[in-house]
């Protein structure tokens, strides 16, 4: 039986996607309203041939897997640290949680224009000071930059999900691998990296789901550009809808997104989903 | 190779003194039980053994060299913790030849001194599962593994029997005094369980508060307690303990008689009084008799004893086994 929940939420989801694959059929262009005329897989053509196309999928991956290296690598080190007994502990880990709780369009404001401007940015005093030529980050690495601001945003949260895993550890374990005669890095390697498997497939399935539609950050930063060289397939999409008022076109991106954002799910529960299993 | 001397340990924890000074010495080879109710401080001594907490102040010497500052792994002491302390995500076969990988003994030896664990523990059969797919005995055999790999000069265990059920804590008591008898290794237990203690003890340690009650042979903490903690704690049901005119008659402050060692009497007793609860083993009967003015005592009759509550009877302490105290709570001889 439907139950009305279930009946909700699938209209919830089937209306726009069935009307998103409607438009992706369409010639569909705010430009000349009214010639919705039947296009075929024109619209799919275009976009998988758009030379852009592979440009985004390449930085999307780069995007994902950079992110996901840093914040759980960072994370499960930040972890670490918080998990030790520190005066004002409570404080130290609101602080840390912070980003977090910052916009996105606005925390890659503030990177973008007080750490990383050329000429204002904290980046470029810094480099100033010590008689280095200030770096353009944006212009020269705008991948690598957005990579750094959505990896701070994300970091406390792999950390938190990762230090409240931590303080599940099993005390008495660890005091028996310290008679077993285990080091700080044996222990961490044997012992604390195992118990945190799950903790860490947790973080990287839920980041993954968010990462692959950055956004934000990238249009109030360099606006996909220079050229492609920060452009992924959610920026893509938009710029041909609402840039290039290509409707269709924009949709079968779209479509093609979806498609894409579940090949990766299937790869990524193959990969790590056992470790959710009891 | 493995006599433990502990001389003036202390331990405070902030401000609170769990263990004041304390003086003990525990000879090669010997099982030693630490026992004591809840709180005692009977599992920090352990700990404080093991090395996984720092002396407050004082020394401890294992094999006559001192190792106050040694580290826990070079101590030359195994432990087996209350909850197994396995480690979930590894292999039985691993978890025991896990002290042996950290100490970097070759991988042929490891496998050796593994297979000659579990064949002592009968664990062979399970040496590829997960410690969560063996149940409660299973785990208390491989986390002795774990410890007896690494031939240490003393064995700790720190109630290791609590968590499993009765019948198989019986078996398990066995199996531990079985393994000391092989070894022949000393061995520290820590308990609040006083027929544990025994039954397996050499020598057992009572602790109160801290403090250590008396240092006995199990018979001599039964038939001579030094005062009335060790008398009330050791014996299974507790000792009747009597204040007040009856035990000033016997030029003492508290007297203390053993269940055991009252017989019944159809005429006229010491104390009279009516049965309450009766408690039926089959072999024993333990009757809880309700004496004016001197409370309840526990007495106990054969199995086939016929009485009922609120019956009438009389008392008789067997000559001889009444234990008499000071007004400190020492025995008096």
């Amino acid at each position: 039986m439907l139950s009305p929940a279930v009946l909700l939420l699938l209209a919830w989801m089937i209306v726009p996607l069935t009307m998103t694959i409607y438009f992706s059929f369409l010639r569909y262009n705010l430009l000349s309203p009214g010639i919705n005329a039947w296009a075929g897989w024109s619209n799919y053509q275009y976009f998988l041939t758009d030379p852009a196309f592979f440009a985004a999928l390449t930085n999307t991956l780069l995007l994902v897997v950079g992110v996901l290296l840093i914040t759980v690598i960072g994370g499960t080190l930040l972890a670490l640290l918080l998990d030790q007994p520190i005066w004002g502990q409570g404080v130290v880990r609101i602080l840390v949680l912070a980003p977090f709780f910052v916009m996105p369009t606005v925390s890659a404001l503030v990177w973008k224009n007080m750490f990383m401007n050329p000429v204002n940015g904290l980046f470029a005093y810094a480099a100033k000071a010590v008689g280095l030529q200030p770096f353009d980050f944006l212009a020269h690495a705008p991948l690598a930059s957005i990579i750094l601001i959505v990896a701070w945003q994300w970091l406390p949260f792999a950390a938190l999900i990762l230090l409240t895993a931590l303080q599940s550890m099993d005390q008495e374990q660890m005091e028996a691998s310290e008679i077993d005669g285990a080091g700080p890095f044996s222990r961490f390697f044997y012992l604390v990296l195992p118990h945190l498997s799950r903790a860490i497939t947790v973080v990287i399935l839920i980041q993954t789901i968010f990462l692959l539609s950055i956004f934000a950050e990238i249009l109030v930063t360099t606006n996909g550009g220079p050229g492609y060289a920060s452009t992924n397939i959610t920026y893509l999409v938009y710029a041909q809808s609402l840039l290039q008022f290509d409707v269709g076109g924009g949709s079968a991106g779209g479509i093609i997104a979806v498609i894409l954002a579940n090949i990766v799910a299937i790869f990524l529960m193959r990969m790590i989903g056992k470790n959710l299993e009891a | 190779m493995g006599s433990i001397k502990l001389n003036k340990v202390t331990k405070s924890f902030g401000s609170t003194q769990v263990i004041p000074p304390l003086d003990l010495e525990i000879q090669d080879g010997e099982f030693v039980v630490f026992v004591g109710p809840s709180g005692c401080g009977k599992s920090t001594l352990l700990r404080l053994i093991a090395g996984l907490e720092d002396v407050t102040s004082g020394m401890i010497e294992i094999n006559g060299v001192d190792a106050t500052q040694t580290p826990p792994s070079k101590r030359g002491l195994a432990m087996v913790f209350q909850s197994y302390a396995l480690y979930p995500h590894m292999s039985v076969r691993k978890n025991i030849a896990f002290p042996l990988k950290m100490a970097k003994l070759a991988p042929e030896e490891r496998d050796q001194k593994v297979e000659n664990a579990a064949s002592v523990l009968n664990l062979t059969d399970y040496l590829d599962r997960r410690p969560g797919q063996l149940s409660g005995g299973q785990r208390q055999r491989v986390a002795i593994g774990r410890a007896i790999v690494r031939e240490p000069d003393a064995f700790l265990f720190d109630e290791p029997l609590s968590n499993l059920d009765a019948a198989l804590r019986v078996n398990m008591r066995l199996e531990i005094s079985e393994l000391h008898q092989t070894l022949a290794t000393t061995m520290i237990y820590v308990t609040h369980d006083q027929v544990e203690a025994m039954t397996m003890a050499d020598k057992i340690v009572v602790l109160n508060a801290g403090h250590i009650a008396q240092v006995g042979s199990p018979l001599e903490l039964y038939h001579k307690p030094a005062n009335v903690f060790v008398a009330g704690f050791i014996g299974s049901p507790k000792m009747n303990l009597v204040t007040g005119p009856d035990a000033q008659a016997m030029d003492a402050h508290t007297i203390g008689v053993r269940p055991e060692h009252i017989t019944i009497s159809e005429g006229g007793g010491t104390w009279t009084g009516k049965v309450g609860v009766s408690e039926h083993l089959g072999s024993d009967t333990f009757l809880r008799v309700n004496v004016d003015g001197v409370g309840t005592l526990t007495v106990r009759a054969s199995g086939e004893v016929a009485l009922r509550h609120g019956d009438s009877v009389s008392l008789i302490p067997e000559e001889g086994k009444v234990h008499r105290f000071d007004a400190d709570g020492l025995a008096m001889q």
